[in-house]
């Protein structure tokens, strides 16, 4: 045999595919990011360092793709070997020459009319297995695609979308499964993680993030509360391959606003949870906000570290939450570690030694409204932290921005609002908001960077010694990731609502993150 | 398709039909809309519902579908009501922007003499897109404010600052305020006006005349924010206590483009 036509055949399809063990280690192919965070521990953080503090100055756009719909761009992409995969509103997938930003393939589907998403037809990003895509969208369905080709494996329905599911987060592979979370926090769905088997689409299991009559937990919602309650798990999770340990977050219980009619602490909302990927048992929690309401969300992605706690290593998983606190816990017994606000908070006196938090009195929504620091958006929200193993730092995008809570209705019909309150903006109070670098082990802060608004970017962190972040006004910029100080900003004319994220084009280190209704990939 | 335009139509004939109760109505907002709108309508992470005009829902038959349907490419979702229950809900918003009818004691003719006269108004107001530039534009004032507002606007002009500064919006594009900003530059020079726009590197500020300037931050000494603070004087002294009424009829008068 020729040895050409040979190597073609074992490296070519080989190269193509994206085993469980690629997954594990994308610290060997730091020019391809394989999953939503870069790696299983949720870092966003990139070990290329061409781009560094000596020259990120220089760096400028090296091509734009614009999308054509109005939603938000929130996608992070996937990049394997040169090819740039991405997601765009409302639930579709378009496959990009790194180099170059020219399409290769577009996925387009047709949403129905009718779709209920609280906060925008959205789509954080896609998960690849093999030569599959994954997909999740706004009529809650989970599609896998032909990586080579953007045609469709299967198509499955998740959830009935009538009722108010939606799937606007990227989903996570772990081994020969994809585990996808569910979104519908505002229509008093009952919340659940699900996980199915990456060849054939069929569910392998389902974990309800609301409990029902005689499982744990249950006891915490008053009578039939736990129907509408909600705790959607919809941002992407982190896995500890050692453990065998999915880590993910829940939402708000419903109705959000108004807590009388679900009296009790409410499990597993506002939560994070650790789940065995195997059989979708439940190994631990943590709840953050017990019996919550004012919104505070627990979206977030877990951030696993080794950290010295207390003069023990521990490993342990971190959490900047909605709620203003920061959060160390064990992330093999979920054993509270240390809590403390990384922004204003004026709800909780502190928390207790177990991680629960001390309430202040007269919090609570009210029917003339209840002024609280976070607002309802949270000391920070759904976009991704940083940790750089560098700095050994967190780095969070925070928000500094009370809002007035107010009490309303709860008035469930499958598929319509059931929020039970609202909420506004205080008069003379100018929100604002920071970059802040917080000591991964204790949380501290090490410095902050002021942003103008709250902003609604995430964040990426490098080993050239860089803090990528952007803002609501439509700046990209690069800080010192040991000191904060600004190094480079572009401003790209439309507000950064997404995750950065970085690799290698033809050997060379670029930068991407959505601004607008484009994609922006820089180098130098 | 076609089974939900038959379906919308019914709805919308029926909700067309029917008696709205405005109670109601208000606690479907309450219970629907409030998340977006804000609890008295007027803006939140959904539009301003409180005003005169909606943009979009022109006739309660838009506004029904824009209910019932949501708007796509939005965060608008669609609610699904019965049709009084629309009509009801319908009510309760076109209530949000009424502004309350207050009796007047002013000429809006001597009014007007007033306004581009002594008043000198027009230095800093525009109408139909004719004038100045530092204060609120008053096409419509008369829709937007009641006769009550406009007189405590001219004679104490900081009690009501608009100062929402679409804050709890998710992005922040143009403040919608009349922040009084003073800017002393590295080389020492002092500018002062409105600020026009601002983001974490630059801000663009209008002074009296109308022009603007615009710094990056790093090149200022110092930006001080005047909070709370009007350049508009106040007129209980410079107007008549009959030429205040007068110009107060005058702007209640202005409801939109002539």
């Amino acid at each position: 045999m020729n040895l050409r036509l040979l190597a073609v055949l074992i490296v070519g399809p080989i190269a193509a595919q994206i085993t469980p063990d690629r997954l594990l280690h994308p610290e060997r192919e730091p020019g391809n990011w394989l999953t939503y965070s870069g790696n299983y521990q949720g870092h966003r953080y990139s070990p290329l360092d061409q781009i560094n503090t000596t020259n990120v100055a220089r760096l400028k756009p090296v091509w734009v793709y614009q999308i054509n719909d109005t939603n938000q761009f929130e996608t992070s992409p996937l990049v394997v070997d040169g090819i740039l995969y991405i997601s765009e509103p409302p639930s579709n997938a378009t496959a990009l020459d790194a180099r170059t930003g020219r399409p290769l393939w577009m996925y387009r589907r047709p949403v129905p009319p009718d779709v209920r998403v609280c906060c925008g037809q959205v789509n954080r990003g896609l998960a690849i297995s093999g030569d599959t895509l994954y997909l999740g969208t706004v009529d809650a369905h989970l599609i896998a695609l032909d990586a080579r080709t953007g045609h469709v494996r299967w198509d499955i329905v998740v959830a009935d979308y009538t009722t108010g599911h939606s799937i606007t987060a990227a989903p996570l592979v772990v081994k020969d499964k994809v585990i996808v979370g569910i979104s519908g926090g505002e229509y008093g769905i009952r919340g659940f993680l699900d996980a199915y088997d990456g060849e054939t689409g069929k569910r392998a299991w389902r974990f309800w993030t609301v409990p029902g009559p005689g499982d744990p937990g249950h006891e915490t919602w008053a009578g039939g509360s736990w129907k509408t309650g909600s705790a959607p798990t919809w941002v992407t999770g982190s896995y500890d391959p050692e453990l065998n340990l999915l880590f993910w977050g829940t939402g708000n219980p419903g109705p959000d606003y108004n807590g009388a009619p679900r009296e009790g602490d409410n499990l597993f909302a506002n939560s994070l949870l650790a789940i065995d990927p195997n059989t979708g048992k439940l190994r631990w929690h943590f709840q953050f906000t017990p019996h919550d309401v004012h919104d505070w969300d627990a979206n977030h992605v877990p951030v696993l570290a080794e950290a010295t706690v207390r003069g023990k290593s521990r490993k342990v998983v971190a959490v900047a939450n909605r709620n203003g606190f920061y959060y160390l816990l064990d992330r093999a017994t979920g054993e509270f570690l240390l809590g403390t606000p990384f922004a204003r908070q004026t709800w909780a006196k502190g928390l207790d030694d177990r991680g629960r938090p001390i309430l202040l009195e007269g919090k609570s929504p009210s029917p003339e409204g209840t002024m609280v620091y976070p607002g309802l958006h949270g000391g920070t929200n759904w976009f991704s932290p940083s940790y750089s193993p560098q700095t050994g730092l967190f780095y969070v995008a925070a928000r500094e921005e009370a809002t007035s809570f107010y009490l309303g209705v709860p008035e469930y019909y499958p598929g319509n609002f059931f929020s039970a309150g609202g909420f506004r903006g205080i008069a003379g109070m100018e929100p604002s908001g920071a970059i802040r670098a917080l000591d991964l082990a204790t949380g501290k802060q090490a410095w902050e960077f002021s942003l103008h608004s709250p902003p609604w970017a995430g964040l990426l962190s490098t080993a050239g010694g860089l803090v990528f972040g952007g803002t609501n006004e439509g700046h990209f910029f690069a800080l010192n990731a040991v000191t904060g100080k600004p190094l480079w900003r572009f401003p790209t004319g439309g507000p950064v609502q997404s995750n950065p994220m970085s690799f290698l084009s033809h050997g060379k280190q670029l930068v991407a993150v959505a601004a607008g209704h484009a994609l922006f990939v820089f180098g130098e | 398709m076609r089974t939900l335009a038959i379906f919308l139509g019914v709805i919308l004939t029926c909700a067309a039909q029917a008696q709205p109760d405005l109670d109601a109505g208000r606690k479907l907002f309450q219970a629907h809309c409030t998340v977006c709108h804000g609890p008295q309508g007027d803006g939140g992470k959904g539009t301003n519902l409180a005003q005169p005009r909606l943009p979009r829902a022109a006739d309660d038959q838009t506004l029904a579908r824009i209910i019932t349907l949501g708007i796509p490419g939005t965060e608008m979702p669609l609610t699904r009501m019965t049709p009084q229950q629309l009509a009801n809900v319908i009510a309760y918003v076109r209530s949000l922007g009424a502004v309350p009818a207050e009796p007047l004691n002013g000429n809006a003719v001597r009014g007007e003499q007033v306004y581009r006269g002594k008043g000198n108004c027009a230095q800093c107001h525009a109408l139909d897109g004719r004038g100045g530039t530092l204060g609120p534009e008053l096409t419509d004032i008369g829709l937007r404010r009641s006769p009550g507002y406009l007189r405590e606007s001219l004679t104490d002009p900081e009690a009501a600052i608009p100062d929402s500064f679409t804050s709890y919006k998710k992005v922040t594009l143009l403040p919608d305020n009349f922040l009084q900003v003073r800017i002393i530059t590295a080389d020492g020079r002092h500018f002062s006006g409105a600020r026009v726009n601002e983001d974490a590197f630059s801000i663009q500020v209008r002074d009296a005349a109308g022009h603007i300037e615009s710094f990056f931050k790093e090149e200022l000494q110092a930006l001080h924010k005047d909070w709370g603070k009007s350049p508009m004087p106040s007129y209980r002294g410079l107007l008549a206590p009959a030429e205040l009424e007068d110009v107060v009829a005058y702007l209640a008068s202005l409801r939109g483009y002539r």
